[in-house]
């Protein structure tokens, strides 16, 4: 139970995936000007990660490491996680056309966002069992959610703010994200193993 | 690597293809019934006012109670005698004036703001559907002419009244009917 709570903490905030892996910075750049936009994106990578993560750990248990075709992981879990994202995209258009709307093109491109993928790679390496795939994999994805939604309101706040003509827009963003990054960090050490 | 090896890793990769392929097929047509072509179809005939006179949240919400029959076709006043003949042509119905108990037909108008009077207060911004309104706490605001639908739902939140309705250019009204098509 103590490792479980380690292992998501270790995810969601000491090692964040975006702000301390650098992995997802696309969606995380992309999505992030309206916050009712990011809310969904966060829910959607949520779900997609936790998904994810279970079947490509199944797929790797009882497929691959049985067949010897460790070496096919890259290509399966790439054609895994685009399938898991067009479910999503279909359940989302049918239960909220106005978040589909929203989000765009954004929705199926989490499909190369490398955050999944990621988290997929890691949790055979790191060899993790199923729950524990499911942990690595939802607390990832609550991760990114809060540090897509934290950026978001600060995002927010900056169209409004006076910012220097040569920072406007993207530039300012980044510079936003590096001192979240740096913010982050003072996560070090918590729970550390 | 040996041949065998290699057809086994084939048969994989196209199984597991074809299986994700088949269970998306079998969502997609589990989830999304025949009816929601038939929403999408009336929602593209409503003018996306988003004014709410239908008594339903929005043009899409009025749609889906047109298609589930909850609801009759003469409620759209901003869409007027046209978009009542557009509806009763795609549903097979006779088409009828549009009932004045939801409000009389005018002709299409956009928001705008007397700068002089505006006090910054912000209560106009969560009121607009389509987030036509620009401006924030103190700021003094002003509207997208382009995006407005002329729902004239921020009239009654506005303190000092410095809001008025005016004929729509001919620039916001091209916009409305890209939308729509």
């Amino acid at each position: 139970m103590t490792e479980l709570l380690l292992l998501a903490l270790g995810a969601s905030l000491v090692n964040n995936f975006v702000l301390s892996n650098f992995l997802g910075l696309c969606p995380f750049i992309g999505v992030s000007r309206r916050f009712e936009a990011a809310a969904g994106m966060a829910l959607a990578t949520l779900f997609v990660l936790t998904i994810a993560s279970g079947l490509s750990f199944a797929l790797w248990q009882w497929v691959l490491v049985p067949l010897h075709l460790e070496y096919l992981r890259t290509l399966v879990f790439i054609l895994l996680i685009a399938g898991v994202v067009q479910f999503t995209e279909i359940m989302v258009r049918a239960t909220s056309p106005l978040l589909h709307q929203l989000l765009g093109i954004f929705l199926p491109l989490i499909t190369t966002n490398c955050a999944v993928l990621g988290v997929a790679l890691l949790n055979v390496d790191r060899q993790h069992g199923l729950l524990e795939s499911l942990v690595f994999g939802a607390s990832a994805g609550a991760g990114f959610g809060l540090a897509l939604l934290l950026f978001t309101a600060l995002r927010e706040r900056l169209d409004t703010a006076d910012v220097p003509e040569a920072f406007r827009g993207a530039p300012v963003a980044l510079v936003t994200a590096g001192l979240m990054a740096l913010a982050f960090m003072g996560f070090a050490g918590l729970g550390a193993r | 690597m040996n041949p065998a090896a290699l057809i086994v890793a084939l048969l994989v990769a196209v199984a597991l293809a074809v299986a994700l392929g088949v269970a998306l097929g079998w969502a997609a047509s589990r989830i999304e019934p025949d009816s929601d072509s038939l929403v999408e179809r009336i929602d593209a005939l409503l003018p996306q006012t988003q004014c709410g006179q239908c008594l339903y949240p929005g043009c899409r919400p009025y749609a889906a109670a047109i298609a589930s029959g909850e609801a009759d076709i003469d409620r759209c006043p901003p869409g007027g005698d046209a978009t009542v003949r557009a509806l009763a042509a795609l549903l097979d119905r006779a088409p009828r004036p549009v009932d004045p108990a939801f409000g009389a037909p005018k002709p299409a108008q956009v928001a705008w703001i007397d700068e002089e009077k505006c006090i910054g207060c912000a209560r106009c911004l969560p009121a607009c559907p389509v987030d036509a309104i620009i401006g924030a706490s103190r700021h003094m605001h002003t509207v997208i002419a382009a995006q407005c639908t002329g729902c004239e739902l921020c009239l009654p939140p506005c303190p000092v009244d410095c809001i008025e309705l005016r004929p729509a250019t001919a620039t916001s009204l091209r916009y409305r009917q890209s939308r729509a098509a």
